[in-house]
């Protein structure tokens, strides 16, 4: 399989960066801690561990975007993309080669966040399990992102971008530092029309055992990852055909 | 036989005439150079020949298939290295070898076969273990090489490949694209004069997308009536050669 070589290659880009291990996995390990600490002291319900921990898995995934974007926009900024173009990998093998390795990196990040917040208090429930899962669809959306910011930014934009801009509204705009009620006003508004509070919602909902509850945040978050997949998509034929 | 046979080849880039009607015939195992100032159109050339863009006029044929109809065989049967160097940074020298070979579909074994014979014939293996990142310039751009000719090319696209190296380094490649005469067809892109003639069974000078003499090295020189290769690019480039 092609596609896999690509993919294989794409994974083992990623993992040999020391600086995506550290932010990857570091840095969301590190907010646990730190946040739980807070709790520790002054009490929040917000920052209760049960409460964070979805929060800051999916927030770690903004890491995610990150990788990925770099990669592709690194990739199409010097001649191996170009190289590869000229191959017999299809346009299909260049999306998927691209998306497939962030997702078990993702699930993988989210299953040490949660181990992590085990060690923290976490209760551990086969329910950990569910939302480790839960975190497929979440990831899709994340690593979407990727695909297009990767197929129309340069790498240093990809910096910018998604390692400042998306990574602060990945954040502010989750409900996972502060309760979006309390702010209320146009920025609850805004942050509900976007993905990010809906993909902690979705989170929360599974790991206190209400999925059900949670369906309707999925739906948002599955409508934002097919409509920015199918843009990235058309992003990424876009700049091949360009080459 | 022709390897590649162009037909009025043609590249419009909005109001930019990139490549004019080239009609152009490369014989099997030719080692061909296109030489030409900056924005002649030699890398559209080469990218249109290498299914990278898409001719706006005519076609080409490499071995009898099409470039617009038939990419996917043309894929099949060419290597290119482009003028960047395009190797992935953070895999080894064998793990960039192995992706080519993965990318074409080959076998385990015949990967592994394949990288073996690569690495002898452009001195890689004592350096599979490195990654390609940290390597030279010199050794990247061998490696660029090493990953245009694994997948067993029938055609090899060469664009400007020994830019910017040393003196050193510019000499082993030579040696190593001379080595390749005869055994498959070869399109060398540069703008080293020197090159061009060292290397080339013939060469074509491009200027303003159009292909102006097409010969060997010592036919181009008689009919510019110089003695100096770069002389009589100069002179038929300034258009004082009719």
């Amino acid at each position: 399989m092609r596609m896999i070589t690509l993919a294989q290659r794409n994974t083992k880009e990623i993992l040999r960066d020391p600086l995506n291990l550290a932010f990857g996995l570091g840095f969301p390990i590190v907010l646990l801690l730190l946040l739980s600490a807070i709790q520790a002291n002054v009490p929040v319900s917000l920052f209760e561990i049960a409460h964070l921990t979805p929060g800051i898995t999916v927030f770690g995934l903004s890491f995610m975007t990150l990788f990925s974007a770099t990669l592709i926009a690194k990739d199409r900024g010097s001649a191996l993309l170009q190289r590869l173009y000229t191959t017999p990998l299809t346009a299909w093998d260049f999306i998927l080669g691209y998306t497939l390795p962030i997702l078990p990196i993702a699930i993988a990040q989210c299953a040490v966040c949660y181990g992590f917040a085990m060690i923290l208090g976490l209760d551990l429930t086969v329910r950990i399990l569910w939302a480790v899962l839960a975190i497929l669809p979440v990831s899709l959306l994340y690593v979407s992102l990727g695909l297009l910011c990767g197929s129309v930014l340069t790498d240093k934009q990809v910096g910018g971008v998604c390692g400042a801009l998306l990574t602060n509204l990945s954040a502010w705009l989750s409900g996972t530092w502060f309760d979006l009620e309390l702010v209320g006003g146009a920025f609850r508004e805004i942050a509900y029309a976007l993905p990010f509070v809906h993909a902690v919602e979705w989170e929360r909902a599974v790991l206190g055992g209400n999925a059900a509850d949670g369906l309707s945040h999925l739906l948002w978050v599955v409508g934002y990852s097919l409509v920015i997949l199918l843009a990235a998509m058309l992003l990424f034929f876009r700049q091949m055909k360009r080459q | 036989m022709y390897a590649i046979q162009t037909k009025d080849l043609s590249k419009q880039y909005r109001d930019v005439l990139a490549v004019d009607s080239l009609n152009l015939s490369v014989r099997s195992g030719e080692l061909f150079s296109l030489l030409g100032v900056n924005g002649a159109g030699k890398t559209t050339t080469i990218k249109m020949l290498s299914c990278l863009t898409a001719p706006t006029g005519g076609d080409a044929f490499l071995n009898g298939k099409s470039i617009v109809h038939e990419t996917a065989e043309v894929k099949a049967m060419i290597g290119v290295s482009p003028q960047e160097t395009a190797i992935a940074p953070g895999l080894t020298v064998r793990e960039n070898l192995k992706l080519i070979c993965g990318v074409y579909g080959f076998s385990k074994e015949k990967s592994e076969k394949r990288i073996v014979e690569m690495g002898a014939r452009l001195d890689l293996s004592r350096i599979f273990g490195k990654k390609a990142g940290k390597l030279s310039g010199g050794w990247q751009r061998r490696l660029s090489i090493a990953m245009a000719l694994i997948s067993e090319p029938q055609i090899l696209f060469l664009d400007e490949p020994t830019l910017g190296l040393d003196v050193i380094a510019r000499s082993e490649l030579w040696d190593v694209i001379r080595a390749l005469k005869g055994q498959i067809t070869v399109i060398l892109t540069t703008h080293y004069m020197e090159e061009a003639e060292a290397l080339s069974d013939r060469i074509g000078v491009m200027k303003d997308g159009k292909l102006l003499v097409c010969d060997t090295a010592e036919n181009i020189k008689r009919t510019a009536g110089t003695d100096r290769f770069e002389d009589a690019f100069v002179r038929i480039v300034r258009g004082e050669v009719k």
